[in-house]
């Protein structure tokens, strides 16, 4: 991450996310660098797409671009803006950037994977919190739990960063529309990992992952 | 004769039938019309309730896995309220649907400005890579929603076929693509938009002029307008049932570089604030017969010195 410089502003989101993403690429998600059509991959859908460093920085630790594009990040030439996008990152599945748009796509997804009678392959998509403020989250979020979308899940990541918010606010908001809710420590892996592969049938998932706040000094990384 | 709209629903659950690629989402308008096909194909006729920003995500992410998502609603709910999902969701994915709007500018006049969308065509004209359709007909329509789907053929272009309750009295020959000639004359050319030609034809009713009839508006058939200016010369009337001067710009592209002018008549941008007909709306608009004659062959007539 330390290649990715230019966009310090959201250095705080970029961090927040990166213990989730790590447990789900290197535990959880059955993906392949080798094949990125395969129609059975399982679907992660970046939607907090602010502050993408992390994001980058695994896909290339686990081999979906090369490390050598990380410094151009940001620059003209290099396909790795300050928000993804599809089309030019190997393994992102939705550009990103304007917020609330990845998981009323990862519904769609979802259906179409089900029309298709593909049960197997699982949805992933990741929000913030404070992404959490746009409307089109929950549109989605109460479409999916009446329609049993059992693929589908959801990571949180909550680092305070919204201005107006209650606390546990998130998780009720999901289980007032049937899904299965758990809100975790967002550093710990194997709390991470655990709430990744919970069975929840019949109920789209959410993992709420908690971290420091947004505006406090991160824990060092070991 | 029904309307575009009743053709929408038998016509899409036809190709829902013969496409398992195809599949529908509602946001509760027009449910009741697709309640046969959705017992059939329950996977694929989704109605996502009163959420236009889902209905244009849920399509994008349909299109993601590879099927072709119909997506409808009144135009007003389905490009103007999730516009950004339009933008984003489908061009910035690099995804196609296919968009089918009903209720037009002011196909239910008694519902107000709230449900009128005569700007739905110029605001997709901001977006790249459009096909937008404009039937004048509901075998027209047919023929143009079965192009848009494309089913069986792989498509996965970006597509918005704009039904209306307007409609004119008898179908032509639509291909999805090119201007059709109806009438050819030497002093201007008319450009019919879709519902707008019977009243065309009759405003034009014994005026030396060319009428070209659009039922594919973008791309715009620029090539057919340069032919017909060949023999009918370089001034040119758009009739369009949306926003006035939408298609003026195209017109302008496709005569760049020979002396043109171009009138843009069409549904005016100051709010009406007034219920009652659609026939009450297309006169106040200046889109009747008589009105379209006299603008028209105003801006015709010979000018003084010529």
């Amino acid at each position: 991450m330390a290649l990715m410089t230019g966009d310090e502003k959201h250095g705080p989101a970029a961090t927040s996310t990166l213990d989730a993403l790590w447990v789900l690429y290197d535990r959880v998600l059955r993906v392949d660098p080798e094949r990125l059509d395969d129609p059975e991959r399982d679907r992660f859908l970046l939607s907090k797409g602010h502050g993408p460093m992390a994001y980058y920085a695994v896909l290339a630790a686990k081999g979906f671009l090369p490390v050598e594009w990380l410094p151009g990040f940001g620059s003209y030439d290099s396909p790795l803006g300050h928000h993804p996008d599809r089309v030019l990152v190997p393994g992102a599945e939705i550009g990103s950037g304007s917020l609330g748009h990845g998981l009323p796509i990862a519904v769609g997804t979802a259906l179409g994977l089900r029309a298709q009678g593909r049960p197997g392959p699982a949805v992933w998509v990741l929000i913030g919190d404070a992404e959490l403020d746009e409307g089109s989250n929950h549109e989605a979020i109460a479409f999916a739990g009446p329609a049993g979308l059992d693929r589908l899940h959801t990571i949180v990541i909550d680092n305070s960063s919204a201005s107006h918010a209650r606390p546990g606010g998130i998780a009720a908001r999901f289980e007032a529309a049937g899904w299965s809710a758990e809100t975790v420590d967002g550093r710990n892996h194997e709390a991470l990992h655990a709430a990744f592969t919970a069975p929840h049938p019949g109920r789209p998932r959410v993992v709420v992952a908690r971290v420091e706040p947004k505006n406090a000094p991160a824990p060092v990384q070991t | 004769m029904d309307t575009m709209r009743e053709r929408f629903a038998p016509v899409v659950s036809r190709l829902l039938d013969e496409d398992p690629r195809v599949a529908v989402v509602l946001a509760e308008i027009g449910r009741d019309r697709f309640a046969e096909a959705e017992r059939r194909h329950p996977d694929r006729v989704v109605n996502v309730g009163i959420r236009e920003q889902l209905l244009i995500g849920a399509g994008a992410g349909l299109a993601l896995t590879g099927m072709r998502p119909v997506l409808h609603t009144f135009a007003s709910f389905l490009v103007e309220r999730p516009f950004e999902q339009v933008k984003l969701d489908l061009g910035h994915q690099d995804v196609g649907a296919v968009l089918v709007s009903a209720a037009a500018s002011f196909d239910w006049p008694a519902g107000g400005y709230t449900h009128m969308a005569p700007g739905d065509v110029a605001l997709l004209d901001t977006l790249d890579g459009w096909t937008v359709h404009v039937p004048g007909h509901p075998d027209e329509a047919e023929t143009l929603l079965r192009h848009a789907v494309g089913a069986g053929g792989a498509k996965d272009d970006k597509v918005y076929v704009r039904l209306s309750v307007q409609a004119n009295r008898r179908a032509l020959a639509v291909d999805g693509q090119r201007f059709l000639t109806v009438r050819e004359g030497r002093r201007g050319v008319v450009v019919a938009v879709g519902p707008m030609l019977d009243a065309v034809l009759a405003a034009t009713e014994g005026l030396d002029v060319t009428v070209l009839y659009a039922t594919t508006v973008r791309p715009f058939d620029g090539a057919a307008l340069r032919r017909a200016t060949g023999a009918a010369g370089t001034d040119v009337v758009l009739v369009e049932p949306y926003l006035a001067g939408t298609s003026t710009a195209a017109a302008n592209d496709a005569l760049a570089d020979v002396p043109h002018r171009v009138l843009g008549l069409g549904v005016g941008r100051p709010e009406l604030r007034r219920y009652g007909q659609i026939e009450e709306h297309v006169t106040a608009h200046g889109l009747d017969a008589p009105s379209l004659r006299t603008r028209i062959a105003g801006f015709l007539k010979p000018r003084a010195g010529a």
